[in-house]
């Protein structure tokens, strides 16, 4: 039962090899097997045929030979069929005997072992045997297989109606046979071999062909459970047959894996994005209540109360301070749902002219393309916070001399910006948490920027896209903005 | 390959053709009919065929040869008169001596004799005599020929055995080569035959004397015999002698003799089978 889990526990790798292997030796094997097992019986019996025929002639010339004594006619007649034989083929008929009625040899091809007169029963054990056969009556030719003899007895009455005058007894060697069937079976053996020496690489191929890919699925889905594994090359097994699917299936369910993964991390992403700016908003609003109380008391006592120099000094540090902390909060809070009025060229227009002294500043031009028609049912405030944003970070990321490139187009209710410049490119840690506060806090900024521009954008319900990397050896980094149109909002500038 | 002898019969064979053709186109007489038996080596048909031709050309007549194998059968047709000449042995020429007379002897050595040869086979090397075959196998070649069955059983008699209780089985060959056979396969323990059958088979197939040796031999006795019926004219009795014994004296005839491994022909004496007849008488088979 072991060895028998053994094999079957073994690799397909071996296991499909060796199962063709063996159909094809045990098919071969039964096969010639059952040819030699039919062509020994073909010999034997076109032997015994042949015995018998030549039995019946023969026992038709001795008879009258016998019956008028003649020993020495039918001695002649005994050997005739001897004397004719080649000498090439192996000689199956050995020995020729007659027998008298009372089983005595009354002669045999073979004087010297089947003496005249000699009792045939008493010669040998063999001879006994068969005499103790010949002494059952009957009249038909029979043959006789002594045990453990090596020789065929074919015993034929010599008899005329009932008249019996003795017995003939062809003996024929199986050595013969035996020969015969030994150098069939080698020739069986050869072409056995011949077709095995075809077949087997023929099936171990195969066998490999099959097992090899269902090796490689079978790696990657155990693989599964830990990380998505590689694709499987469809080169690898490029057929129909259930394997062909069962690898098409894997890469599609690989695939679909891969999506689920990437769209589950997009929405982790967005969860805590989402979860920061609760939390941001939350504390602004707990700060920004006792602070404009603060902000107002500081007011009241500037403007009614006396301070020495001192105290002024000490109050207007106070005011700097909250100023400060009011203009972060502010940022902290945006408020979407704030009034508005729909974004028209005139707005992009301002921008454009809000951002030319610091591109001046720093030699870098600005290219725009505007294809707006009138105005655009998204709120003004909001574009022109991001999008003023997303100018100023481009300009600071540009190297100096370099180009920033502005589109803002509208079609099929959506408003698209983009906004594309040169110099360095966003390293891979910074894309990963691009969108948080405080995370890119530069030199210059308080790092809120980006991320202001994502909660708008994911409070008008649109998208915000980065792509970031190396083009013909220039940095690029290009931000697109995809915001659905609303209906036109009844303000007015 | 032509031997020497297949030569001589080529010859011969050529210098009768011119012969021969016109002498059997005008042949009125009736057929001399000719018994032969083993007798003599009678499976040369080749050269018993040629004999024929050359007794035809000699004798300007027809010439039958009738092949019988047992003595028994030539016996009767002597007996019937359906023979005119026959070549037997001793035994059938005394016990047909009313119906036939001596023609002519055959001379082998240039003697008028031939002897019993006791074989026995290769295979049995320690019988030395005619005693040891108590109860063996026995082969005989005719019941009617002396050496090959009446010297034996003269033999036997004059040891004081019974030669049909002697021998644990005996039987007949028909022929003196069959019988050196047979002792020579082992068939039968010994056997009695012609020694000019012995000789010649030793001569020309001696892989068939092989295989059996001689025991014994027996005495001088008078060679087979040709014998004429009584009833065959004189004339033709005296032309076939004549025939016979000048064979010897002519190229066809001795090249022929030669093959039949005889020297020739002589008119013999009827004494010569007197011996012969006295085993007869012994066993009173006269």
């Amino acid at each position: 039962m072991r060895p028998m889990r053994f094999l079957f526990n073994l690799s397909f790798r071996y296991k499909a090899p060796l199962w063709g292997s063996l159909l094809i030796v045990s098919t071969a094997a039964i096969m010639s097997g059952t040819l030699l097992f039919r062509a020994y019986d073909d010999l034997k019996s076109g032997l015994l045929r042949n015995a018998e025929s030549q039995g019946r002639t023969l026992a038709t010339s001795l008879f009258p030979a016998i019956l008028h004594d003649q020993v020495w006619r039918a001695y002649e007649i005994l050997k005739s069929p001897l004397s004719g034989s080649s000498a090439a083929a192996p000689r199956q008929l050995e020995v020729l005997v007659i027998l008298d009625r009372e089983q005595k040899v009354y002669a045999a091809t073979t004087p010297g072992t089947l003496p005249m007169l000699a009792d045939f029963g008493r010669l040998s054990p063999e001879y006994a045997s068969v005499a103790e056969g010949i002494a059952r009556p009957g009249s038909e030719i029979r043959v006789f297989e002594p045990s453990g003899s090596t020789r065929l007895f074919v015993v034929t009455p010599i008899a005329d109606e009932d008249a019996r005058v003795g017995t003939l007894v062809q003996i024929y060697s199986k050595s013969g046979l035996r020969s015969r069937f030994l150098e069939s079976t080698l020739h069986a053996a050869l072409a056995t071999g011949l077709v095995l020496a075809v077949l087997l690489p023929i099936g171990w191929y195969w066998g490999q062909r099959t097992a090899v890919p269902l090796m490689r699925l079978t790696e990657r889905m155990e693989e599964l459970g830990r990380n998505l594994p590689d694709s499987i090359s469809p080169e690898l097994y490029d057929y129909e047959d259930e394997l062909g699917r069962l690898f098409r299936a894997y890469n599609r369910t690989l695939q679909q894996l891969r999506e689920k993964a990437a769209i589950e991390r997009e929405m982790v992403h967005s969860e805590r994005l989402a979860a920061i700016g609760r939390l941001a908003a939350g504390i602004a609003h707990e700060i920004n209540n006792p602070l404009l109380g603060m902000l107002t008391a500081l007011n009241t006592l500037r403007r009614h109360g006396e301070p020495d120099a001192r105290t002024a000094k000490t109050l207007s540090l106070l005011e700097r301070g909250l100023t400060q902390i009011k203009h972060t909060v502010a940022a902290l809070l945006v408020e979407a749902r704030a009034k508005s009025w729909d974004v028209s060229p005139g707005d992009i227009e301002d921008l454009r002219t809000l951002i030319s002294p610091k591109a001046h500043d720093k030699g870098v031009s600005v290219l725009w393309s505007v294809d707006l028609s009138g105005p655009v049912a998204v709120p003004a405030t909001h574009v022109r916070q991001l999008l003023i944003n997303l100018l100023l970070n481009a300009v600071h990321a540009s190297d100096a001399g370099g180009e920033v490139a502005v589109a803002v187009t509208e079609s099929g209710g959506v408003l698209s910006i983009e906004v594309i410049n040169g110099g360095q490119t966003l390293t891979e840690a910074q894309k990963k948490c691009l969108f948080e506060p405080f995370v890119n806090a530069g030199d210059t900024g308080h790092g809120l920027g980006l991320w202001v521009c994502y909660q708008i954008v994911n409070q008008l319900g649109g998208s915000i896209a980065v792509d970031s990397g190396t083009y013909d050896g220039h940095g690029l980094t290009k931000f697109n903005v995809r915001l659905p149109t609303g209906e036109a909002s009844a303000n007015d500038r | 390959m032509i031997t020497r002898r297949t030569f001589i019969a080529g010859c011969a064979t050529l210098a009768l053709a011119p012969v021969l053709t016109p002498a059997r186109a005008s042949l009125p007489q009736r057929a001399l009919r000719i018994g032969m038996t083993p007798a003599f080596l009678n499976d040369q048909y080749r050269a018993l065929a040629d004999w024929r031709l050359y007794m035809e050309s000699k004798l300007k007549r027809r010439v039958e040869f009738l092949q019988r194998d047992s003595y028994r059968e030539t016996i009767d047709l002597l007996r019937l008169a359906q023979l005119d000449f026959a070549w037997i042995c001793d035994y059938p020429y005394l016990y047909l001596r009313d119906y036939v007379e001596l023609l002519a002897v055959p001379l082998y050595h240039d003697q008028p004799y031939y002897r019993a040869y006791l074989i026995s086979s290769g295979k049995y090397p320690q019988i030395r005599n005619m005693r040891q075959l108590r109860g063996k196998i026995f082969a005989y070649s005719d019941p009617y020929s002396s050496t090959g069955c009446l010297v034996p059983r003269y033999q036997l008699h004059m040891m004081g055995e019974d030669p049909n209780k002697f021998f644990g089985r005996t039987f007949y060959t028909y022929s003196h080569r069959k019988v050196i056979e047979a002792v020579g396969d082992g068939l039968a323990h010994a056997g009695s035959v012609d020694s000019i059958v012995w000789d010649a088979l030793d001569t020309i197939k001696p892989e068939i004397t092989m295989r059996a040796w001689l025991v014994s031999q027996s005495p001088d006795y008078g060679a087979p015999p040709l014998v004429v019926h009584r009833a065959v004219p004189r004339e033709d009795v005296i032309a076939m002698r004549e025939m016979l014994i000048t064979m010897r004296y002519d190229s066809q005839g001795k090249a022929l003799l030669k093959r039949l491994q005889l020297d020739g022909f002589t008119a013999g004496e009827r004494k010569l089978y007197d011996s012969v007849a006295g085993m007869m008488r012994a066993l009173g088979e006269y």
